[in-house]
């Protein structure tokens, strides 16, 4: 049902875990939809230097969380901010057309994340 | 890799002796059973032994027997059929929260025709009080459908008493007794069971063969017209093979069951008893003692249900799970939320049905496996972080998707 690629990225999945006093944090989902994802930013100079997520939800969700964090690590805030679901789904070689709604929240929990640590750098000034 | 299948629930693997039965009707025996010459006539008769096997499983007589292709055709048949027939002594129906959609949506579905119903709440092991059954009974009602036994939770229904309501009120009870057939004894007439429900595949029969019993002289309009099998209650050629398959599955199932059911439940208890000391925070569904041999329905707290089955099924263990991420509809099973768990916990469901040929190595090979694959996915989980804290697991913010209240 999943691309080798998903499976992958479900069976070892990168930068699981947490940021000690991480510089954003996101939280996207809700139990009824099934998909619960945390993800931990640590902000350098305006470049994502270390990315962490935790995820409770399907194989699709875990892989999606996995990519993401992928996709962000080293990039600027501005280029991490426009990485889509889309993109996210299309890196992974697409996931199943009745996934791509409730599990592919992967890229919205990272610019919740980033959301976080620009309000903070505001409340900062 | 061993291959460990916990998913009878979904299906049974074929009875090598059903298979050999259908063979010859796949192959030189094609004639039509109601044609006029042997090959017709060796078809009707294999069938007429079928319906005797299938009768003498649940203790009917072979007249009272309609094959169809699946029990959610049987059901459909029994729901609309029975109510249809019934129109003029009243149009509401009876039926409980945790019924199959075969049944839900039928229901449902009759709405449009000016039919009413009720949805029948069930405790928290999924049981229906026969008290509750009687008060919501109304002078209009024509038909209670309650299920004998849930494929989700195990729990089987007290059908004896709520039979017993059914008759006293003068109303028809249907009973869908997919998850029961090839688990417990069934005698419908004994229970005085008006329609009773089931299919081949719970009972190590071919797919594409299901059955309605009705009891004999019960009125009932058929979904398919236009042909004189059945009885003229189900028009279209006989699946001859399939109808043999089940037949011959029926008989074996028959003699063997108690040894069957007798190895399944010692396999399950020792999983009911092994599983809490290997995994923490594991809640188990359905009822203590009224339950399925062989049928383990629990919630692994944090971690969610296909999540599980992917991982499992990377060992080589198949088994089912009612989170919704598993359903295509992405809805959590209706049975669990039923009973009052909660969406998350709901999504954190893991079902396994054991079968005939289960032994306690593939048991073993379970428990070996089982606990490394809920620790790394709790490792993945948030809600787990969030327990080990000593917070609240399902404080979350809602960043997407609207609480869903349709029901």
């Amino acid at each position: 049902m999943y691309s080798e690629k998903v499976m992958e990225h479900f069976r070892n999945p990168r930068n699981v875990g947490e940021i000690e006093n991480p510089d954003g944090i996101g939280e996207v989902g809700n139990p009824v939809c099934g998909d619960m994802m945390t993800f931990y930013i640590k902000v350098d100079n305006g470049i994502i230097t270390d990315v962490k997520f935790k995820t409770f939800g399907c194989g699709a969700a875990i892989a999606v969380s996995s990519m993401v964090s992928e996709m962000a690590k080293g990039r600027t805030i501005a280029e991490a901010l426009k990485i889509t679901n889309e993109q996210v789904a299309q890196e992974l070689g697409g996931l199943p057309p009745h996934k791509l709604h409730c599990s592919n929240l992967g890229a919205d929990a990272l610019h919740a994340a980033i959301q976080d640590y620009l309000k903070k750098q505001e409340q900062k000034k | 890799m061993r291959h460990v299948y916990f998913d009878h629930a979904n299906s049974t693997p074929l009875l090598p002796e059903a298979c050999a039965a259908m063979l010859p009707f796949l192959n030189q025996e094609f004639g039509n059973p109601q044609s006029f010459h042997r090959l017709g006539e060796t078809a009707r008769k294999a069938i007429n032994i079928a319906r005797e096997q299938v009768a003498s499983l649940i203790a009917a007589l072979p007249g009272s027997i309609i094959f169809t292709a699946s029990a959610s055709e049987s059901n459909n048949l029994a729901i609309k059929g029975l109510v249809l027939a019934n129109r003029a002594k009243g149009n509401h129906i009876i039926v409980s929260t945790i019924e199959h959609h075969s049944v839900l949506e039928p229901v449902k579905g009759l709405r449009r025709l000016g039919f009413e119903f009720t949805l029948l709440g069930v405790d928290r092991y999924g049981q229906v009080d026969p008290r509750e059954l009687s008060q919501a009974i109304r002078p209009d009602t024509i038909l209670v459908s309650i299920m004998h036994a849930n494929n989700e939770i195990g729990t089987i229904q007290p059908l004896k008493e709520l039979i017993g309501v059914c008759h006293e009120k003068g109303v028809l009870i249907h009973s869908d007794g997919t998850a029961a057939v090839g688990r417990i004894p069934v005698n419908v007439t004994e229970l005085e069971l008006d329609a009773y429900s089931f299919s081949a595949q719970s009972f190590y029969g071919p797919k594409g063969a299901g059955a309605l019993y009705l009891k004999p002289k019960t009125r009932i309009l058929p979904l398919i017209e236009g042909g004189i099998q059945e009885q003229g209650r189900r028009a279209g050629t006989e699946n001859v093979a399939a109808i043999v398959g089940m037949g011959k599955a029926a008989e074996i199932c028959q003699s063997r069951l108690p040894a069957w059911a007798e190895q399944m439940q010692r396999l399950a208890e020792r999983l009911y008893d092994e599983l809490p000391k290997r995994v923490p925070r594991l809640v188990f569904n359905g009822h203590p003692t009224e339950h399925l041999p062989g049928v383990v329905s629990l919630c692994v707290e944090f971690v969610e249900g296909e999540a599980l089955l992917l991982c499992l099924d990377d060992e080589g263990i198949a088994a089912a799970s009612g989170s919704a991420c598993t359903a295509r509809t992405l809805k959590a099973s209706h049975v669990l939320l039923a009973i009052g768990l909660d969406h998350a916990l709901a999504q954190s469901s893991l079902l396994l049905s054991l079968g005939k040929d289960n032994t306690s190595d593939d048991v073993d090979y379970f428990l070996d496996r089982f606990p490394p694959i809920v620790e790394r996915l709790r490792q993945l989980s948030p809600l787990y972080a969030r327990h080990l804290k000593g917070e609240d697991p399902y404080a979350f913010k809602t960043g997407q998707g609207d609480d869903d209240k349709e029901n």
